[in-house]
């Protein structure tokens, strides 16, 4: 089963509901825990893992082989993001708009541009106690997170449950995030930002099909809007957690509400059986 | 003109509270949301629209059924696996995983693909009572945030340009990627909004990294700070270390979401210790973005 978190609006919870659902689960079920918010990657200070691999992530980028190359500008013409440019003599690449899509390559006809890697990222794979985790990290300066996502879910483990942690937004890298996922869950506040969101999260879900609930943090704060929101729209609210001073410090220190709070390790198991009722 | 762009690393510090506030206090300036994914300032600014565009974001492939023979070219060369063969040897493009590279198109032996514009989400020109106002809305699960804050930028440049305004507040995305880097490039000034947290911590040192990797300069400000002073204390000091100005440092309080809920920007709706320090810091951004080394 595969299980991701996720959120239109930054800030709301997403990675404390991901790692206390996983850590509520460990024990009874083996858990992976995949880390796809790989522009700012935080689960690692709440999970503690032990980083066993780390590997750099690269995308293929266009190489010129200059003896080859005619000037011709048919690789110019073809790519899509402009990151080729030819000149009378010469030809300039720009790896920072490349997608990585080979059309270059394979369409030049003079077989003059061989792919080569651009570091985007690092993988680390490592563990915490039973659960298998896995992040990515974004180089600093890079655009381009979804090939990085793309190579985390790749060391997806399916006879887990998995459990991903998604960036915030609703664009390209939640999407990468949270495709082929079972089930979602939504984590909002109750504020006219958090119900913004919350809408835009919920119509990409809708789009991409996948089954979700709505996890109501901070639930005492704002105002009702939400919840009415999500009683016209017929979502389930799955979980409320109340707006607490001290489950605010213990995050800021790195630690997990079933840390501090051991009552809530069944509320989270609670949750993860309405997840499971919530797919088809 | 000058530009400030608000931006965070982690979501939910408080950008767009704090950009609301600039709004409000900032004179002669353009005010530009690029958080095209999950924009939010409009809630505070009730702008009142008076021009929409739509985007085209990038191109999509589509497939003409009636000429493809099924060969599977296109299925093996796309590398973003957007174009698979169903059981029946129909074959179809997942428009959300396509990238529109156009290479099926070019690689089609019988030339049943074609590329096709599509629209991607919307942007808008407003006015509101603080200055005129730029904003957008991208397409549901589209790409392209990175083109579309570069056109809510541009836009926004021509308006101080033709009503001869000197600043430009821009509310920035979350994360260090496309869409951010694309709000932050060319800006005179980066306000990071940081949290007490060690995942604020963590996003603020990335986020400040890649602002200096795109040579733009960068102040700090710690919001909520009481909530954990030790952790505050660890900022200021990182800041002091590594010459960046840390120019607010704001409690915090309840009357923060109560402004929000009633859609008011916080230094109209009080005038409590965050409003103060919030003004207070404005004056402080305000010198450095007037400083002479960062003039253009």
């Amino acid at each position: 089963m595969i299980l991701s978190v996720a959120s239109g609006k930054g800030g709301t919870g997403k990675t404390t509901v991901a790692v206390n659902l996983a850590l509520s689960l460990e024990g009874s079920c083996s858990v992976q825990f995949l880390d796809c918010d790989v522009e700012e990657p935080n689960a690692h200070f709440f999970l503690k893992p032990r980083i066993h691999q780390s590997q750099p992530v690269f995308i293929p980028i266009p190489e010129i082989v200059e003896e080859k190359c005619t000037y011709c500008g048919k690789c110019a013409e073809v790519c899509a993001y402009n990151a080729i440019a030819v000149l009378k003599d010469n030809v300039l690449v720009f790896p920072e708009l490349c997608h990585g899509c080979g059309g270059c390559s394979l369409l030049c006809p003079e077989q003059a541009i061989k792919e080569k890697g651009q570091r985007i990222g690092v993988m680390e794979l490592g563990a915490a106690n039973g659960l298998q985790f896995i992040h990515g990290k974004l180089d600093i300066g890079q655009a381009m997170s979804p090939p990085l996502i793309r190579e985390v879910k790749k060391h997806m483990n399916s006879t887990r449950t998995i459990i991903i942690d998604a960036p915030p937004g609703t664009s390209c890298p939640v999407v990468e995030s949270v495709k082929g996922s079972d089930v979602s869950l939504l984590v909002t506040e109750p504020t006219p930002f958090g119900l913004n969101d919350l809408r835009l999260a919920v119509e990409t879900l809708r789009e991409l099909k996948i089954p979700f609930g709505v996890i109501l943090n901070r639930a005492d704060i704002g105002d009702k809007q939400v919840q009415d929101y999500c009683l016209k729209e017929n979502i389930p609210v799955l979980m409320t957690i109340p707006t607490d001073r001290n489950i605010a410090v213990a995050y800021s220190e790195g630690k997990t509400i079933i840390e501090t709070q051991p009552a809530y390790k069944q509320k989270f198991l609670e949750l993860f059986k309405k997840v499971q009722k919530l797919i088809k | 003109m000058k530009q400030l762009v608000v931006i965070s690393g982690k979501g939910g510090t408080g950008k767009t509270i704090i950009s609301a506030c600039f709004a409000t206090l900032a004179q002669k300036k353009v005010i530009a949301d690029c958080d095209v994914d999950a924009a939010n300032l409009y809630l505070l600014l009730h702008p009142e629209i008076q021009e929409t565009h739509q985007f085209t974001g990038g191109m999509k492939a589509r497939i003409e059924q009636e000429n493809c023979t099924g060969c599977g070219e296109c299925v093996n060369t796309c590398r973003f696996s957007a174009i698979s063969e169903k059981g029946d040897g129909e074959v179809i493009i997942d428009p959300i995983s396509c990238e529109g590279c156009g290479v099926c198109s070019y690689i089609c032996p019988v030339e049943a693909i074609k590329m096709e514009h599509s629209i991607a989400g919307e942007w808008f020109v407003s006015q509101t009572k603080y200055g005129p106002f730029v904003h957008a809305r991208l397409g549901i699960a589209e790409e392209s945030s990175g083109k579309l804050v570069t056109e809510v930028r541009k836009k926004a440049k021509d308006i101080a340009e033709k009503e001869k305004l000197d600043l430009a507040i821009i509310d920035g995305p979350p994360g260090i990627g496309c869409p951010v880097i694309a709000s932050l490039s060319g800006t005179d000034l980066a306000l990071v909004v940081t949290e007490p947290s060690l995942s604020g911590i963590h996003d603020m040192e990335r986020v400040i990294q890649m602002a200096h990797y795109f040579k733009t300069q960068t102040a700090c400000c710690i919001n909520k700070y009481d909530l954990n002073l030790q952790n505050s204390a660890q900022i200021e000091s990182w800041c002091e270390k590594n010459s960046i100005p840390l120019v607010g440092k704001i409690p915090f309080d309840e009357e923060v979401t109560k402004s929000m809920v009633q859609g008011i920007p916080l230094t109209e709706y009080t005038n409590n210790s965050v409003s103060k320090e919030i003004k207070k810091m404005w004056q402080k951004l305000d010198k450095l973005i007037a400083r002479e080394e960062i003039k253009k």
